[in-house]
């Protein structure tokens, strides 16, 4: 009998094959409802920064060094592939791509940075109103996003001398 | 130069130690995930320690929160010498969507220094072995920093000689951007 019992453990051991994935060596593609990494396309965005004002993670920072030029800059650090800046993109500029491969040495490299040109108003050469707090809130206007420290700044005057920054990560150790 | 040490130092295997200082417990099941017959990563000599006395790779999920710091900085003092830090998911990598509430204090990299990143919230457990299999300098790492400028403005000009009339309509010959 347990000699039996042998030949049929044997032979279940035999029928299991082998499940594990030769990942590295092959690739895996990722199921059709993954979202990965969010890829800007720089041709069809206007710079709405409809995608900074949603971001929950603050990782989409918007700079304008002057009327023409808005800088948007993907930091890619704490983005959680919520999908919610493309979800909220007017022109469809950002599409989460399958892309989970994204390991690496330094945390820089998941940074996207666009340059893009605006438009101005061809008669008064300026579009935007003086805003009121709620569209403050809403941060119309110029925006200018720490780029050179990451950070994200709460609102289009915190820039002015008295206005407390939205500070970043700050660590006390004692 | 990390994969320089990883080659030098730990040639034959890796054993990893697993710390969560806060986070939700997601990256904790893909880690673990990792670990099963499926995704098996002891082909790659990755195994999973108790302690951090006898690990070599502190694998940390979930930011450094204001109760857990410390015991997560005595953990890494805990390592023996030559020792790695991954910072697996969005809240080790950068924080984490609660960046600026009052328990979190930011990245691992604020307490600790971190040598690779594995972000992904959380990320798949290819990722995770992606990840680990580029620090050992198995496969090529694929991310890189995109700039990318406009450097044609893209506002039409119309010139008053190309201008040609058709009927009630006025048609543009050609349309050129400045």
């Amino acid at each position: 009998m347990s000699i039996m019992g042998k030949f049929k453990e044997t032979i279940i051991c035999l029928k299991a094959g082998r499940v594990t994935l030769p990942y590295p060596a092959q690739p895996q593609i990722a199921p059709p409802t993954f979202r990965g990494r969010p890829i800007f396309d720089a041709a069809k965005c206007i710079g709405c920064a409809g995608c900074a004002n949603n971001c929950p993670a603050r990782e989409i920072l918007v700079f304008d060094p002057c009327q023409e030029v808005r800088i948007l800059k993907y930091l890619g650090r704490r983005c959680t592939y919520c999908g919610r800046c493309a979800d909220v993109c007017p022109e469809k500029a950002i599409t989460m791509s399958k892309d989970f491969e994204t390991g690496t040495g330094s945390i820089g490299d998941l940074q996207q940075q666009l340059e893009l040109f605006m438009s101005t108003c061809q008669r008064c050469g300026r579009c935007f109103k003086k805003p009121s707090v709620l569209e403050q809130l809403k941060m119309t206007g110029y925006r200018l996003d720490d780029l050179r420290d990451e950070r994200w700044i709460f609102r289009s005057q915190s820039y002015l001398e008295g206005e407390p920054l939205v500070d970043d990560i700050r660590i006390e150790l004692d | 130069m990390l994969k320089n040490l990883c080659k030098k130092m730990f040639a034959r295997s890796l054993w990893v130690y697993h710390a969560n200082s806060g986070g939700c417990n997601g990256c904790d099941i893909e880690v673990l995930n990792v670990l099963t017959p499926y995704y098996d990563v002891e082909r790659f000599g990755i195994k999973l320690v108790g302690s951090p006395r006898h690990a070599d790779v502190m694998l940390c999920q979930g930011p450094a929160m204001r109760s857990t710091v410390k015991a997560l900085q005595r953990a890494y003092e805990a390592m023996p010498a030559p020792k790695l830090v991954f910072a697996i998911g969005s809240c080790a990598c950068g924080g984490g969507i609660w960046f600026d509430t009052y328990s979190v204090l930011g990245p691992v990299e604020k307490a600790i220094p971190v040598d690779f990143y594995i972000p992904g919230c959380p990320p798949r457990p290819e990722a995770i072995v992606y990840g680990v299999a580029a620090a050992v300098g198995l496969v090529d790492k694929k991310t890189a920093p995109v700039q990318i400028k406009q450097l044609e403005l893209p506002i039409p000009r119309y010139h008053p000689g190309d201008l040609r009339g058709e009927g009630e309509l006025v048609v543009y010959e050609k349309v050129e951007k400045i």
